[in-house]
C-alpha cells in the first residue's frame, strides 16, 4: 500500500476516495440511435432525431455497445449481469435534450469486480470495482462565444458511456493515479474505450473524505466532477484532503457538496448551489424492455477476450524471465507488448528488453514518431540483438549498426556484411594487434608489469581502437592479461 | 405525508413550471385533495409483489451498430426558435 | 350533406374499384363536409390540397391496379401523430408551429396503404383528458345534441376530434390514442366503434409521447369492419420502437361475421358498482342478452382490483408524462418564451406553453417521482398495476372476452362545474378503461343504444393479450343486432 498520512501537529489522518469514471465506448453508431459518434464533425450533424429530442422519437439499444460493455465487465474481473434494466435521470439542461438522460439505476450490466494496481515500489494491490452501467452522452455547451447566448451542438449526445465505480478503497493519490492508468490499459487491450482523458473519452469524478487514522468511521465526502488528468485527479485528491483536515482540525464540518477543480491553481472550489438542485427522480425506462443475457453469450464474449495486462505481465516474468518491473512497463500499452512480443521471440528476452526500452525508445522519441511508424521492425530488433548474444558483434558496434537500422530500415545481418563489421574472434588476428600495440608502447608495458594497473584499461582501448572496435572485447580482455603477465 | 407550500415550490422548480404566490395555496390544497385520493392503494398489501415495470413480455430487441442517421443539420435545426452558425442558440447557461 | 361521406371503407372500396366513383370525388366530397361542420371544431388543420394531391395519386393507383388495402379512403389523423412536412403540435401552445421532419409508423403504414389526409384533428393537450376541453384549440363540439336542446356537449376525451370527426362525416375514419381511455370513451359519447388494440401491436414511433407504458395506437370508424381494415394495416412490429411486438398481425377482418356459439364472455361484477346509472346497466344487460341469443357462454368473472386501478393509473400516468414532456423547453421547437437565463427561459416557456391540466399532471408526477415519495406512491402503483393485470390474467382462464360499459354517463356538458373544479370527477370517466391500459390488453367501444337523453351509449370488449381477433368476433355479432343508429 502506498503510504499517505496528512500528518499535522494535532493528528494524523488518512483519505478515503472513490472514482467514477465515463468511459465513452467504442462503437460506430450511438448507444440509443444510428447517428455517427465519429468526433471533429461539423456542429449537429452528427445528430439524429432520437438525439435531438424531437417528440414521439424512441430510443433503439445498440447490440454492440452491450458487447463491449460486458467485454469491459469481463476484463474488470466483474460479475455480469443477466438481468440489467434502464432508467431516466431526470434533470433540465440545454445539453440534455430529452430532459433526461436513458441510464441503469437499480439493475446495471455489470456488479462487482476488481482492478490490481501497480505502484511504484513494485508492489500490487486490489481496488474494488462496486459496478458498471451503460448510459448516454450529453451534447455539448459552448459558452464563450457570446457573452449573452450559450450555443448547443448535440454531436456527442448519445454517445454510449460505460459508468465505472470503485469501492472506496484509495488511500493515496499515488493509488487512484495507478488506478486510472491501468484502467486506461485495460481498457485499450480490450478496445472498447481509447481512454484519452485530454479528449473526454475517459472523464474521472473524485469522491474525497478523511478520518483520524485509525478509525473506522466514515465522514462526508465531496465529489469533483470532469477532472481530466491522472495528474490532475492525484492533485483533487491530496489539495481536496488537506481541505478538510484544515475544516476539521480548526472546528468547522464538512458539507456534502459537489466542488470544482481548478487545474491551473490545483484547489477545489464549491459550485455555486442550488436549491433543489438535485433530485433526479429515477425511475424505469418505459420505451426499453429489460436487457437479459444467456449464458452462452456471456461465454461467447468472454471467449473473445485478449491476454489483458495483467497476466501478460505475470507471463513475460514467468515465461520470458523479465524482471517485473520491465515486464510492468512494457504491458502497459498493448502495441508496445506486441511489438517486443515478436522482436523477442527465439531471442533472449531480457536484452530485448533492455534495448527496447532504452535505444529503441530513445529513437522513437527522438524521431517523434509513433511504434507502429517505427523504421525499425520487430523482427530485425530482435535480429540485432541475437548478433550481439552470438558475438558477431559487439555491443559498441551494436549501437553504430542500431543507429543505421533507424535510418535505413535494413537488417541488422546486411548492415554489419556490408559494412564489415563482424568482430573479430579470431585468437591469431587479435594477438597480432597485441602485440603491435604492446611493442609501440614500451614504457608502458613496463609501467605496467612495474605495478601500474590501472594502465590494463588503457591497454584493451588501444587494442580495440587498432581493431576498429571489431575485436572481441571479451578476448582481448584474456589474451592481454596473458601477454602483459 | 401532506404537502405544504415549500413542497409546491420545489416541485413547480423541478419541472420548470411558474406558481404565482397567490396560486400556492390553491395548488397545495389540490394536490393533498388528489394525494387523499390515491392513498386509498394504501389499503391493499403488496408486501409479496413485485413491481410491473412493463406489460411487454418479450426480452429487449437489440439495434445493429450501424450508422443510419445523421447529416441532416438542417431539418434538426428547422424548428429551433433561435439557430446560429449551425448551432442550437439559448441565453446564457448559469453554472 | 353528400351520400359519399356516409361510405364505410368497404363500400367505398368496392364503389373505387368499379370505377363508380374517383378518389377525386370521394376527397372532395369529405372537403365539403369537413367545411360545413367547421362549427365543431374537430379539425386543428386541414389540408384539402394534400389530400387532392394523395386522391388523384390513388385515382392513378385504381387505374393501373395497382391500389393498396386503403386506397384514397380519406382520414383525418388525430395531432398526437408525427406527420411529416404537416404542423404536429398535440395541440398544446408549446409546438406552435412546430412541423415534423418525419412520419409517425403508423401514419406511414397508412400512407402506404393508400389513405389521403384530410388534416390533423383536435384533442385534449398532450392527451391528458376526457372531454377535449384541455386542447390549445378549444373545446371538441359533440354532433349529438340531447333531446329538445341545443347545448353543446362534449365529445370525450382525448380523442375528442377523432370521434366527432367520424360521427359528423368529416372523414370517413380517424387514427386515435389510447392512454386510459381515450380512444373508446369519446367513441362512446360520439356513437362511433374505436380499439385500442393490445400494448405493442401499434408502434409508438413518431407518436407524441404521454404515459410510454400506456400509450397505443388504434382507429376509430363507423364500425366494426372498418376498425378491423385499419387496424389490420396500422399493426405490426417496428424496429424503431422497442416496445413493439414482433407477434404475427392477423388480417382482422376475417373474424369477422363468425358463429359465436360457445364464446365465453366474461361479466365482471366489480364494473356494477352500486350507484351504477341506470341506463348504462341496462344498455351493459342488453349487450349480454344479444350474445347469449347468439350462443355465447355468460361467465359471472370477478376482477378485484378494479377499484384501484384509477389510482394507479393518476400517478403513473402523471409520473412518465413529467418525463416525457420534459422535453418541451423551448430550446429546439416549439415556443420560446424569452428570459435573461436558460432557466428563466425554461421556466416562461413552460409556464405560458402548457394548460392547466398539463401542468397539473407534470407537477403530480414529478412529486410522486422525487426523493422520499418514489417508494410510497410510484412503487406501489406499479405493484398494484400488478395485480390489477393478474386479476385479468386469471379471468382469461375462465372467459375469452370481457364484455363491460365503456363509460359511467352519456356525453356531459361542455364547462360541467363539477368536473372542470374538481379533477379527480372528471378522471372518473376512466373509470372502465384504464384497467385495460394498465394490462396492456386490448379494448373495443361498441356503439350500443341511445339514454334517455337521446345520447349514444356505448359497450366495451375486452380481449386477452394480443387476442384483438376474439374482440372483433364477439363484436362484430354484438353489432349485427344492437341495431345502432348512426348519425
Amino acid at each position: 500500500m502506498a503510504e499517505f498520512i496528512i500528518e499535522t501537529p494535532k493528528g494524523k489522518w488518512e483519505i478515503i476516495c472513490g472514482l467514477e469514471i465515463h468511459c465513452q465506448i467504442i462503437s460506430k453508431s450511438k448507444i440509443y440511435s444510428g447517428a455517427s459518434t465519429e468526433f471533429g464533425a461539423d456542429a449537429n450533424e452528427h445528430v439524429s432525431f432520437v438525439d435531438a429530442g424531437m417528440p414521439g422519437m424512441l430510443p433503439t439499444l445498440n447490440k454492440y455497445c452491450v458487447h463491449q460493455a460486458v467485454k469491459t465487465g469481463i476484463g474488470l474481473k466483474a460479475k455480469i449481469n443477466k438481468y440489467s434494466n434502464f432508467a431516466r435521470k431526470n434533470y433540465f439542461y440545454a445539453d440534455l435534450p430529452q430532459g433526461y438522460q436513458i441510464t441503469q439505476y437499480k439493475y446495471p450490466i455489470v456488479g462487482e469486480g476488481k482492478v490490481i494496481i501497480d505502484l511504484p515500489d513494485g508492489s500490487t494491490r486490489e481496488i474494488g470495482i462496486e459496478r458498471m452501467h451503460i448510459e448516454q452522452d450529453a451534447g455539448k455547451s459552448i459558452h464563450d462565444i457570446d457573452p449573452k447566448k450559450s450555443f448547443i451542438d448535440l454531436n456527442r449526445a448519445g454517445v454510449g458511456l460505460m459508468e465505472i465505480v470503485t469501492k472506496p478503497d484509495f488511500r493515496a493519490p499515488e493509488e487512484a493515479g495507478a488506478f486510472l492508468k491501468k484502467l486506461r490499459s485495460i481498457l485499450r487491450y480490450l478496445g472498447t474505450c481509447d481512454g484519452n482523458m485530454d479528449e473526454g473519452s475517459m472523464r474521472c469524478d473524485v469522491n474525497v473524505s478523511v478520518r483520524p487514522l485509525g478509525s473506522n468511521e466514515l465522514r462526508t465526502r465531496c465529489e469533483m466532477k470532469n477532472v481530466n488528468s491522472i495528474k490532475f485527479v492525484m492533485q483533487a485528491i491530496e489539495n481536496e484532503a488537506r481541505r478538510h483536515v484544515e475544516v476539521y482540525e480548526s472546528g468547522g464540518e464538512i458539507v456534502q457538496e459537489t466542488r470544482q477543480f481548478n487545474p491551473t491553481t490545483g484547489q477545489t472550489k464549491a459550485m455555486r448551489k442550488k436549491e433543489f438542485a438535485h433530485d433526479y427522480r429515477y425511475f424505469p425506462e418505459p420505451d426499453l424492455a429489460p436487457l437479459v443475457l444467456t449464458d452462452e453469450y456471456i461465454n461467447q464474449v468472454k471467449s473473445e477476450i485478449p491476454e489483458l495486462p495483467d497476466e501478460k505481465k505475470e507471463r513475460f516474468v514467468t515465461k520470458l524471465g523479465l524482471t517485473p518491473y520491465d515486464a510492468i512497463v512494457i504491458c502497459e500499452n498493448k502495441e508496445n507488448a506486441d511489438f517486443f512480443e515478436k522482436a523477442a521471440a527465439g531471442h533472449d528476452a531480457k536484452k530485448v528488453a533492455n534495448w527496447f526500452m532504452g535505444d529503441f525508445f530513445a529513437m522513437l522519441n527522438e524521431k517523434k514518431i509513433e511504434l507502429k511508424d517505427s523504421p525499425v521492425s520487430p523482427e530485425n530488433l530482435g535480429a540485432l540483438v541475437e548478433l550481439v548474444t552470438q558475438n558477431v558483434i559487439n555491443g559498441k558496434t551494436a549501437k553504430d549498426v542500431f543507429e543505421i537500422m533507424a535510418e535505413t530500415g535494413e537488417a541488422p545481418e546486411k548492415i554489419v556484411e556490408e559494412k564489415g563489421l563482424r568482430q573479430v574472434t579470431d585468437t591469431g588476428a587479435i594477438e597480432a594487434v597485441i602485440d603491435q600495440v604492446l611493442e609501440a608502447n614500451a614504457d608502458n608495458v613496463a609501467a605496467y608489469r612495474g605495478g601500474k594497473q590501472t594502465l590494463f584499461g588503457w591497454f584493451v582501448g588501444q587494442v580495440m581502437k587498432a581493431s576498429k572496435g571489431k575485436a572481441n572485447p571479451a578476448m582481448v580482455n584474456e589474451l592481454l592479461k596473458k601477454k602483459l603477465g | 405525508m401532506a404537502v405544504d407550500a415549500d413542497t409546491v415550490r420545489k416541485i413547480a422548480f423541478l419541472s420548470r413550471l411558474k406558481v404565482d404566490d397567490d396560486k400556492i395555496k390553491d395548488t397545495e390544497d389540490e394536490f393533498n385533495k388528489i394525494l387523499d385520493w390515491v392513498a386509498q392503494l394504501n389499503e391493499v398489501d403488496t408486501s409479496s409483489v413485485e413491481a410491473l415495470e412493463s406489460v411487454n413480455d418479450t426480452n429487449l430487441i437489440l439495434r445493429e451498430d450501424n450508422i443510419t442517421a445523421g447529416n441532416q443539420r438542417d431539418e434538426i435545426l428547422a424548428n429551433a426558435p433561435m439557430s446560429e452558425y449551425g448551432y442550437f442558440v439559448v441565453p446564457k447557461v448559469v453554472e | 350533406m353528400s351520400d359519399l361521406v356516409k361510405l364505410t371503407i368497404s363500400e367505398a372500396r368496392k364503389a373505387l374499384k368499379n370505377k363508380e366513383i374517383s378518389a377525386v370525388e370521394l376527397t372532395e366530397a369529405f372537403i365539403k363536409q369537413m367545411e360545413s361542420e367547421r362549427k365543431l371544431n374537430a379539425f386543428v388543420l386541414e389540408t384539402p390540397e394534400i389530400a387532392l394531391e394523395q386522391a388523384k395519386a390513388s385515382d392513378k393507383k385504381y387505374q393501373n391496379g395497382t391500389d393498396g388495402a386503403l386506397e384514397g379512403i380519406p382520414l383525418g389523423i388525430k395531432d398526437l401523430f408525427c406527420t411529416k412536412g404537416i404542423r404536429t403540435t398535440a395541440c398544446s401552445h408549446i409546438l406552435d408551429g412546430f412541423v415534423p421532419p418525419y412520419e409517425s409508423t403508423v401514419t406511414q403504414k397508412l400512407l402506404d396503404a393508400g389513405v389521403t389526409v384530410l388534416g390533423k384533428l383536435n384533442m385534449d393537450e398532450f392527451a391528458m383528458g376526457g372531454s377535449n376541453e384541455t386542447s390549445y384549440y378549444g373545446p371538441v363540439i359533440n354532433p349529438w345534441k340531447a333531446n329538445n336542446s341545443d347545448a353543446n356537449l362534449v365529445a370525450g376525451g382525448s380523442s375528442g376530434g377523432s370521434a366527432a370527426a367520424v360521427a359528423a362525416h368529416m372523414c370517413m375514419a380517424a387514427t386515435g390514442t389510447d392512454t386510459g381511455g381515450s380512444i373508446r370513451q369519446p367513441s362512446a359519447f360520439c356513437g362511433v366503434t374505436g380499439i385500442k388494440p393490445t400494448y405493442g401491436r401499434c408502434s409508438r414511433y413518431g407518436i407524441i409521447a404521454f404515459a410510454s407504458s400506456l400509450d397505443q395506437a388504434g382507429p376509430i370508424a363507423q364500425n366494426v369492419e372498418d376498425c378491423a381494415r385499419l387496424l389490420t394495416v396500422m399493426s405490426g412490429y417496428d424496429a424503431k420502437d422497442s416496445t413493439s411486438s414482433q407477434k404475427d398481425v392477423p388480417d382482422f377482418t376475417q373474424f369477422l361475421n363468425q358463429d359465436i356459439r360457445g364464446l365465453k364472455v366474461g361479466i365482471p361484477a366489480e364494473y356494477r358498482p352500486d350507484g351504477l346509472n341506470a341506463e348504462i346497466a341496462a344498455c351493459w344487460d342488453k349487450g349480454i342478452e344479444i350474445l347469449k341469443a347468439r350462443g355465447a357462454e355468460i361467465v359471472d368473472i370477478s376482477l378485484p382490483h378494479t377499484k384501484y386501478a384509477l389510482a394507479v393509473y393518476y400517478i403513473l400516468a402523471p409520473a412518465e408524462a413529467s418525463s416525457n414532456l420534459a422535453r418541451y423547453d423551448g430550446l429546439r421547437f416549439g415556443l420560446r418564451v424569452p428570459g435573461e437565463h436558460l432557466d428563466n427561459m425554461y421556466i416562461n416557456t413552460r409556464s405560458e406553453g402548457f394548460g392547466k391540466e398539463v401542468k397539473r399532471r407534470i407537477m403530480i408526477g414529478t412529486y410522486v417521482l422525487s426523493a422520499g415519495y418514489y417508494d410510497a406512491y410510484y412503487l406501489k402503483a406499479q405493484k398494484v398495476r400488478r395485480l390489477i393485470r393478474n386479476d385479468f390474467l386469471e379471468a382469461f382462464k375462465k372467459c375469452d372476452v370481457i364484455l363491460t360499459p365503456t363509460a359511467p354517463t352519456d356525453a356531459f356538458a361542455i364547462g360541467d362545474k363539477s368536473m372542470t373544479e374538481n379533477p379527480i370527477n372528471m378522471w372518473l370517466n376512466d373509470v372502465f378503461t384504464v384497467s385495460v391500459n394498465l394490462a396492456g390488453l386490448p379494448g373495443m367501444n361498441i356503439p350500443a343504444a341511445l339514454s334517455a337523453r337521446g345520447l349514444p351509449l356505448g359497450l366495451q370488449l375486452i380481449g386477452h393479450s394480443f387476442d384483438e381477433a376474439t374482440i372483433f368476433k364477439a363484436a362484430s355479432a354484438l353489432e349485427k343486432d344492437i341495431c345502432f343508429v348512426r348519425k
